[in-house]
């Protein structure tokens, strides 16, 4: 196999246009799993852990308000004791997997991967965050595109994503006990006053979304309790839960994280 | 192809194919048997050792994500033949009872240590055992075993 660790970007991005199938390599929490289990087997790797300006965060001023950016090959672990513009985001980090994971896992291997009980893609939806690529920057709304399925190009490499800072936000998990995965996972954040926005992760059958009825509830600070739960049609059934069961706990989801705003 | 790494304090360049898992060049090439393989979904953490550290999955990392790095596997906690404190307070505590698990729950308990001191609570170290599974002794001397190793390992060890 054929391995490179570049430490310039743009070397990264020829290495995997090169021809073959080529993988970037980040935390290689999903990877390497995959490739154990002979879903995957790429050609070559592109080490991303030489890139150093893919590491860390920054606050900064932009329009329509101040967004905390966060490097792709920022691992979980970092956001968790480092994101505290916002505190939801570091507290959703401490749920992801288990310390070993957290200590190598990144932003980046996520939300390429879009899986739809990761965690991540709650927090992109609900921060209206931006993902700043080598080559373009992509709106939240724009980027996830089904499970498993991402506006990335072959070979378009995550740079960093910008989150908003909200004004408050929280995020509740019901994991799976096993695989700490989410069977459902509710962020919400009061992005600009009075505006709220609700993402749902590990309970659509499309991967992440945005809750309307949810958002509404709070904007007009309606009784929480009185939001129907989603359609259970559009849920997602397998054997852990059924799609009526993933509908209930995106209320109780709710609830949860609506009581733990701050 | 050569990596080049430090284990267990040594520097090693070692001829393997950099795609293989760590773990696997631990147990066949480098016979440090004491790094286990529990489960094929990187769920059970038998397999931890420290990296730069920091524990992680053996199980989970390609030999070639170790150069230039530090990894310390069980083998090479003891010091002077002396058992690292989490080591001896796993003896001490009864913390084991076919010690399958044990090498990769002493490394999550020196993880566990490192960031939260000398003093955390049972909650504390049963919340951040769950990338741990032992089938024998029902996690309650583990945990005692952990809180008393990072009180013996004191600040900074
Ligand atoms: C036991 C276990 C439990 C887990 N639990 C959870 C959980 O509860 N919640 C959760 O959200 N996740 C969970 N995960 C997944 C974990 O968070 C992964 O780390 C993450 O999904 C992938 O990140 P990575 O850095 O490991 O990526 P990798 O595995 O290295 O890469 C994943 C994919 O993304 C691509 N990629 C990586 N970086 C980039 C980039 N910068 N630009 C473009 N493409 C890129 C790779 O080519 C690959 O296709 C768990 C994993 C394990 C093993
Ligand atoms: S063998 Fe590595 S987690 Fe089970
Ligand atoms: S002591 Fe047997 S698995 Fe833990």
């Amino acid at each position: 196999m054929n391995l490179s660790r570049p430490s310039r970007v743009a070397d990264a991005v020829s290495a995997a246009g090169a021809g073959g199938d080529v993988a970037y390599l980040a935390g290689g929490h999903t990877l390497i799993p995959a490739m154990k289990a002979r879903l995957r087997d790429p050609e070559g790797l592109v080490d991303l852990s030489g890139l150093d300006e893919l590491k860390g965060m920054s606050v900064e001023d932009a329009e329509g308000g101040r967004r905390l950016w966060i490097g792709a090959m920022t691992r979980h672990r970092d956001v968790a004791e480092g994101a505290d513009a916002i505190p939801a985001l570091q507290h959703m980090a401490t749920l992801i997997g288990d310390p070993q994971v957290r200590n190598r896992g990144t932003l980046g291997g996520s939300l390429a991967n879009n899986d739809p009980a990761s965690d991540y893609p709650a927090a992109v939806l609900a921060l209206q965050a931006e993902i700043e690529t080598d080559r373009a920057t992509h709106r939240a709304e724009d980027f996830f595109q089904g499970m498993f399925f991402t506006a990335l190009e072959e070979g378009e490499l995550i740079k960093r994503v910008g989150f908003r800072i909200p004004a408050r936000a929280a995020y509740a998990k019901f994991r799976h006990p096993a695989s700490r995965y989410a069977l459902s996972g509710v962020f919400v954040a009061e992005i600009g006053p009075g505006i709220w926005r609700v993402a749902v992760t590990g309970s659509g059958q499309e991967g992440v979304f945005r809750w309307p009825q949810a958002e509404e509830a709070l904007a007009n600070g309606a009784d929480i309790s009185t939001v129907a739960a989603p359609d259970a049609s559009l849920m997602s059934s397998d054997i852990h839960a059924s799609p009526e069961y993933r509908a209930h706990l995106c209320t109780v989801m709710l609830a949860k994280a609506v009581g733990e705003i701050k | 192809m050569t990596t080049t790494l430090t284990l267990n304090g040594q520097s090693i360049s070692v001829d393997a194919d950099p795609a293989a898992l760590l773990v696997n060049v631990l147990r066949d090439d480098l016979s440090l048997t004491g790094t286990h393989i529990g489960c094929d979904t990187s769920q059970c953490g038998a397999c931890n050792v420290l990296l730069d550290g920091e524990p992680v999955k053996a199980c989970t990392m390609l030999l070639a994500q170790a150069e230039g790095r530090e990894v310390t596997t069980v083998e090479g906690l003891a010091e002077g033949g002396q058992l690292h404190p989490m080591q001896a307070a796993f003896k001490e505590a009864h913390g084991l009872q076919c010690g399958f698990c044990t090498p990769g729950m002493v490394m999550a308990g020196i993880g566990i240590a490192r960031r939260h001191g000398g003093d955390p609570g049972e909650d504390v170290v049963a919340h951040e055992l769950e990338g741990n599974l032992c089938r024998c002794t029902g996690y309650v001397n583990i945990v005692k075993a952990i809180r008393a190793g990072a009180r013996d390992m004191g600040a900074g060890a």
